[in-house]
């Protein structure tokens, strides 16, 4: 029983180390993309192009330019007396926000202490346009304050926004760093199960195309002994992914350890059960490699998109949610970040391990069980 | 089991002029063995018998059926109507018993070109559940016969095709199986390669093994002590060279294949 299954792990070892090709893409490639993705894969909103239409013509509405270029936020990239051009400006993406400076500006700042500018965002990416607007508001309001202060008074300029969009004040608080101590787990969980899905699901279905598979099917081979020798060693890989991917993430990116480190192992022990066994239960029913590709690309995408990694799931609607109940991405992204940023234990994570663990069984089930020596 | 082929006697000159007698036991006992796929019948209710020992052809033309009928015998493919036993097993209900017992070489080149020789015997040894010191042992024999003892860390991948197909040949002897199956084993091989491939299939039935060897090949059909030619998925005519010759009335098995398969063209 375990002779032969030993032969099989052992036999795609040798595969696995002969070609160049996919000792790169298991160990190297996953490495790089989580030193990319982490840096770039980020919220952070760029400078934004800004067009203002500067009606006021004033040394304060100057001043309140000239702010907004300083700021790091905006660069001005025109000043018109006239609304003529705007949506242009926005058509092209030449500007994202627009900020238009009306006559008596300066005027009722100094008269009355307020004054108000309208402030539009392109908001194709709402939380980008929030962050602008958040920001202006506080440069523009800065800018007012110093008028004022060096002439004696107090001011507030009110900024109304047009299109109104939604403020998040949290991504626009929040540091870079903390931003990756939650982004980069997610990155891992996800390379860990994008390489262990396409390279299980190609397995089988590889052995299929060559023929290789009929000479395994003759022989008194068991299913659960193929099966077996087909999921420990991508098993055996995938946690050496994971572990490399771990000690980049610690000492790279210096993500928290705040919980155990072994939990958050056995965990991912579990999970990838569940992973490769999908990834071999698609491989057991499909007959060439391009099926499978197509297959696991979309099962990636609906696991990847619906795991809370990159978008926060409780925003999303109510059939969405149910389809994420099913994800196991879901479940292993909660463990993570539960154990690693919160420092969760046992009993905060122990429920979800043993639904993983369940499912892990059912879907090697399956897999074994829709595996045939003999074509019907 | 079976006596070790390499502890059975040199071959001798084993022509098919001298069948086994009827009496030996039968190493495949096909009664009926159907398959449809649709509405289409690749293999159609074909009955035949191989006896232990013998060596015994499955002729016809491609898509004939043949082999489609030994997917079936190797429990490969399952049966829709009919029963085989193979080696004494019923392969419908215990097909891993059979596979326990037979050694199979596939049309299409079925070992992993990217393991050496040495590693695909280590591989199918252990699968067969043989214990190291046996593997080394038959790999010894199986490989010297061959040649290939020198190559065993070659990747199979970097042999020429003639040395690949003995060695799947050699594969298929590993754990001396009691019947061999080879689908088309001179496919694609020069003319001195199918001639050592007869020479070890002699060996191999010399030793007491039965072979079942499906070819496109007429004149290696002369080397079967007997053999069936199928057409359209039915058996046309069963026995031995001579015989089927002279049921046809015709002096070469080439003339019994063209009468068989372009009844128009033999007159």
């Amino acid at each position: 029983m375990w002779r032969a299954i030993r032969a099989l792990v052992q036999k795609e070892f040798l595969q696995v180390f002969r070609d160049p090709a996919t000792a790169v893409q298991v160990f190297v490639i996953p490495v790089i993309q989580l030193l990319i993705l982490s840096n770039a894969a980020t919220f952070d909103v760029p400078r934004a192009g800004l067009l203002v239409v500067d009606e006021d013509r004033s040394t304060v509405s100057a001043q309140v330019i000239d702010r907004l270029d300083g700021s790091g936020r905006f660069r001005v990239v025109g000043v018109t007396p006239t609304e003529a051009g705007v949506e242009q400006a926005f058509l092209d993406r030449e500007a994202r926000a627009v900020l238009r400076i009306p006559h008596d500006f300066a005027r009722d700042l100094e008269r009355t202490g307020t004054a108000s500018v309208s402030f539009s965002v392109d908001a194709e990416d709402g939380a980008a346009a929030g962050i602008l607007q958040t920001a202006a508001m506080a440069i523009i309001g800065d800018a007012a304050r110093a008028v004022q202060l060096s002439r004696g008074g107090a001011a507030a300029v009110t900024v109304r926004a047009s299109p109104p969009v939604e403020v998040r004040g949290t991504l626009w608080f929040n540091p870079t760093r903390n931003y990756k101590h939650f982004m980069v787990p997610g990155l891992l969980v996800s390379l860990t199960s994008i390489i262990g899905l396409l390279i299980t699901s190609q397995s089988i279905v590889r052995e299929k195309e060559l023929g290789t598979i009929e000479q395994l099917n003759v022989t008194p081979l068991t299913r659960t002994q193929f099966l077996a020798g087909k999921l420990l060693p991508f098993w055996i890989l995938a946690m050496v992914i994971f572990s490399i991917g771990m000690t980049v993430g610690v000492f790279v990116f210096d993500i928290p350890t705040r919980g155990s480190v072994p939990l958050v192992f056995a965990s991912a022990a579990i999970y990838l059960v569940v992973v490769l066994g999908i990834g071999l239960f698609i491989s057991t029913i499909a007959r060439t490699q391009q099926q499978v590709m197509f297959v696991a690309f979309f099962l990636l995408l609906l696991f990847l998109l619906l795991s809370g990694i990159f978008t926060p799931l409780e925003s999303a609607p109510q059939w969405a949610q149910w389809i994420a109940a099913a994800n196991p991405v879901k479940y292993f992204v909660f463990i993570m970040r539960t154990v690693l940023v919160r420092g969760g234990g046992l009993a905060e994570v122990g429920s979800t391990m043993a639904g993983l663990a369940v499912a892990g069984v059912a879907v090697m089930t399956l897999a074994v069980r829709q595996y045939h020596k003999r074509s019907e | 089991m079976n006596a070790p082929p390499d502890k059975a006697p040199p071959a001798s000159p084993h022509t098919a002029s001298a069948p086994l007698a009827d009496s030996a036991p039968l190493a495949i006992d096909a009664r009926g063995l159907t398959r449809r796929f649709g509405d289409f019948t690749a293999v159609n209710a074909i009955t035949f018998d191989v006896r232990q020992g013998e060596v015994f052809g499955f002729l016809g033309a491609n898509g004939a059926g043949k082999t489609t009928a030994m997917r079936m015998l190797i429990g490969l493919l399952e049966p829709t109507e009919g029963s085989a036993i193979v080696a004494g097993v019923d392969v419908v209900h215990d097909a891993d018993a059979v596979r326990r017992r037979i050694g199979y070489m596939s049309q299409r080149f079925s070992l992993y070109d990217d393991l050496t020789v040495q590693e695909n015997i280590r591989l199918f040894g252990a699968i067969y559940g043989l214990s190291d010191a046996r593997i080394a042992e038959r790999s010894e024999v199986l490989l010297a016969r061959i040649g290939l003892l020198e190559s065993r860390k070659e990747l199979v991948r970097r042999l020429p095709l003639g040395w690949r197909q003995q060695l799947a040949f050699s594969v298929a002897l590993l754990h001396e199986p009691q019947v061999l199956f080879l689908d088309e084993p001179t496919g694609g091989v020069d003319p001195i390669t199918r001639r050592v491939f007869w020479e070890l299939i002699y060996e191999t039935a010399a030793a007491g093994t039965t072979v079942l060897v499906t070819t496109h090949y007429l004149d290696e059909a002369e080397y079967c002590d007997r053999l069936t030619i199928m057409v359209d998925g039915s058996i046309a005519v069963a026995g031995s060279p001579g015989e089927v010759k002279r049921a046809l009335g015709v002096t070469t098995l080439d003339e019994a294949f063209l009468h068989l398969t372009r009844p128009a063209a033999a007159t």
